[in-house]
């Protein structure tokens, strides 16, 4: 577009208060502090970058070391058992000393997917409400009581399972399911209160927060581009929110996998109301045992040294099962969010 | 603002220029706001069937206000209006927002492919929204609204890639066969060009030109030579008012107004 004369005038003059500015700056800058000392203009930033590359070298390596620390302590056991370790299911630390992880593996894992099972619609439901559908009032504190779930203790969540959830499953729940489901291979047994139900329900509770806030925050990153091409074309809001789901389920997959990892290694609360009896049962109302309880019940109790690399191992299996499962949930959050920039 | 001044001229478009013509929108007295900001004030404007009317103006005139209030586009985003909006003479608040879309499509700014979908799915995007699942007609479809988008050529071998790995240009004319595949009266273009390239630009205007024998298009622009290229009519918004509508040709060779003027001939703005 043309200009009047008397602006482009004034665009001048601006042009050239900016250059005067920058070369002020440049000025500036060879002066500071620690290039006086140093005398040389690129050093300062040299040591910035090291320091930091070092810095975060150093993060990175202590997760190495922690590696290689579990293996060299758990070598006893991993020539002992090789990788039966894996598919045996006998603990017996007292007597015939053959430990076999099998039973933790089931129990971490199933008790985690328990909760999922129950905390995935809920936590999705959530996201969906926060980020399409909630008025903007709304949406701030319920995000922030969301999100406050995350920050509570993990032995409170252990002391409200030991005194509420346990004895409601044991008088109310677990009864009920056993006479309306007698044949269910999952309703099996004594109902104790403790064991994978109690688990998986914690747990539920638990990774509901994780699930729903990361979820919220890939729905928010969907384009409103997205959004307002669905309503043009005559979308419901329910079409629109399914074409924003669509949109977004690689991300939310990740928000899944993250609260996957975050059951996987829960401790304390599932130790307190899972039974913590190695053993592989369909039944959900049987006792059971996460390899995080074990390490937390046992370690104190390991007098032989090929019990203690044992837990050790178990330990490693822990370790590199959750840093894989965070690895492809954050490699899945991010291939999302690099597509819209 | 003197109201009945625009009426007046959209009286002598009518009268004088195209006699003929049959009004598809016809606007009374439409204001917009955002909370309490009236962005939008009384505009009065009549649209005339399969004409293409440009709207111009500079940035936060309400051109695109004034646009997405004809799709209700703009509730969507929380804004509220008054006055009335007749389509065919149905006043459209009384119309479902779904169905008033499904007849008055619209084309943003940047192109907005659906990423999950491959191009065929795109473009039948709307059709499988109102229920429609007939494979043969849908093929059939596709190649009509892909050829009326002048996209056909280039896409038909890979209907099943995904509609953004295509290039910009090609995304917005994808964009608009979805919006032509729901056959609508109407079609809203909200600066439809301005994120493309020169050619890709110049095939879009090729395209308006065409599609104006079956549609109605009202196309926002901030490109005076577009809007003088492309339009029939052209109406010059500024400061949320309608300053000027008149027929294309005497707004940018004889505007009434001085605004208008100083405008066109880029004294400001």
């Amino acid at each position: 577009m043309l200009n009047s004369p008397g602006e482009s005038l004034k665009e001048r003059e601006s042009f050239e208060k900016i250059q005067s500015y920058f070369k002020k700056s440049k000025e500036k800058k060879t002066s500071g502090f620690l290039n006086k000392i140093l005398g040389n203009n690129n050093l300062g930033d040299i040591i910035f970058e090291r320091l930091t590359l070092l810095f975060a070298v150093l993060v990175f390596s202590l997760v190495i070391f922690m590696g290689w620390e579990m293996y060299s302590h758990s070598v006893l056991s991993i020539k002992q058992f090789g990788l039966n370790f894996l598919v045996n299911s006998t603990w017996d630390p007292a007597i015939t000393q053959v430990f076999g992880a099998l039973p933790m593996i089931f129990g971490t894992i199933v008790s985690s997917l328990i909760g999922l099972i129950i905390a995935v619609p809920l936590g999705l439901s959530v996201a969906v409400f926060l980020s399409e559908l909630a008025p903007a009032w709304l949406e701030k504190p319920l995000s922030f009581l969301t999100e406050l779930l995350a920050g509570i203790p993990s032995v409170i969540y252990g002391l409200w399972g030991i005194f509420v959830l346990v004895p409601w499953l044991r008088d109310v729940v677990e009864p009920f399911l056993q006479n309306e489901f007698p044949n269910s291979p999952f309703f099996q047994g004594a109902p104790y209160g403790y064991g994978m139900l109690a688990a998986g329900l914690i747990l539920s509770i638990m990774v509901l927060p994780i699930i729903s806030s990361i979820s919220r925050d890939i729905l928010k990153s969907v384009p409103d581009a997205q959004r307002e091409a669905a309503y043009a074309l005559g979308a419901t809001r329910w079409e629109v929110t399914k074409i924003v789901l669509s949109n977004a389920r690689s991300g939310l997959l990740g928000a899944i996998m993250l609260g996957f990892g975050r059951a996987i290694g829960e401790t304390m609360a599932v130790t307190m109301v899972i039974g913590n009896r190695a053993g592989i049962s369909a039944s959900l109302f049987d006792p059971s045992y996460t390899m995080a309880s074990v390490l937390a019940n046992e370690f104190t109790e390991a007098t032989t040294d090929l019990y203690l690399n044992a837990l050790i191992e178990l330990a490693l299996v822990l370790f590199i099962i959750t840093i894989l499962i965070n690895m492809l949930a954050h490699l899945l959050v991010w291939s999302t969010e690099r597509k819209w920039k | 603002m003197k109201i009945n001044e625009q009426i007046d001229i959209s009286a002598i478009v009518e009268e004088n220029i195209q006699p003929q013509m049959a009004s598809k929108i016809s606007v009374k007295d439409l204001s917009a706001f955002f909370g309490k900001t009236k962005v939008l004030k009384n505009i009065s404007i009549e649209l005339p069937e399969k004409k293409v009317v440009a709207i111009i103006g500079p940035s936060g005139c309400g051109k695109s206000t004034f646009l997405r209030s004809i799709n209700r586009m703009h509730e969507v985003v929380g804004g509220t209006i008054t006055g009335n909006i007749f389509l065919d003479g149905e006043d459209i608040m009384k119309l479902d927002p779904v169905y008033l879309r499904r007849k008055i499509g619209m084309v943003f700014q940047k192109p907005n492919p659906f990423p999950t979908m491959s191009i065929f799915n795109n473009v039948v995007a709307g059709l499988k929204l109102n229920g429609f699942r007939n494979r043969k007609a849908l093929k059939e479809i596709v190649e009509k609204s892909l050829k009326a988008a002048a996209l056909w050529d280039e896409v038909k071998d890979n209907l099943n890639d995904s509609g953004a790995n295509i290039s910009g240009g090609q995304q917005q004319r994808l964009c608009i066969a979805r919006t032509i595949a729901v056959n609508p009266d109407v079609i809203l273009m909200d600066e439809p060009a301005s994120a493309l390239d020169p050619i890709s630009t110049a095939k879009i205007e090729e395209l308006i030109f065409e599609l104006k024998k079956d549609f109605t298009i009202i196309i926002v622009t901030h490109n005076m030579q577009q809007a003088a290229r492309v339009s029939d009519y052209t109406a010059f918004f500024y400061m949320g008012e309608l300053v000027e509508y008149s027929d294309t040709k005497k707004m940018f060779t004889a505007p009434d107004k001085k605004q208008t003027e100083d405008y066109i001939t880029g004294r400001f703005g």
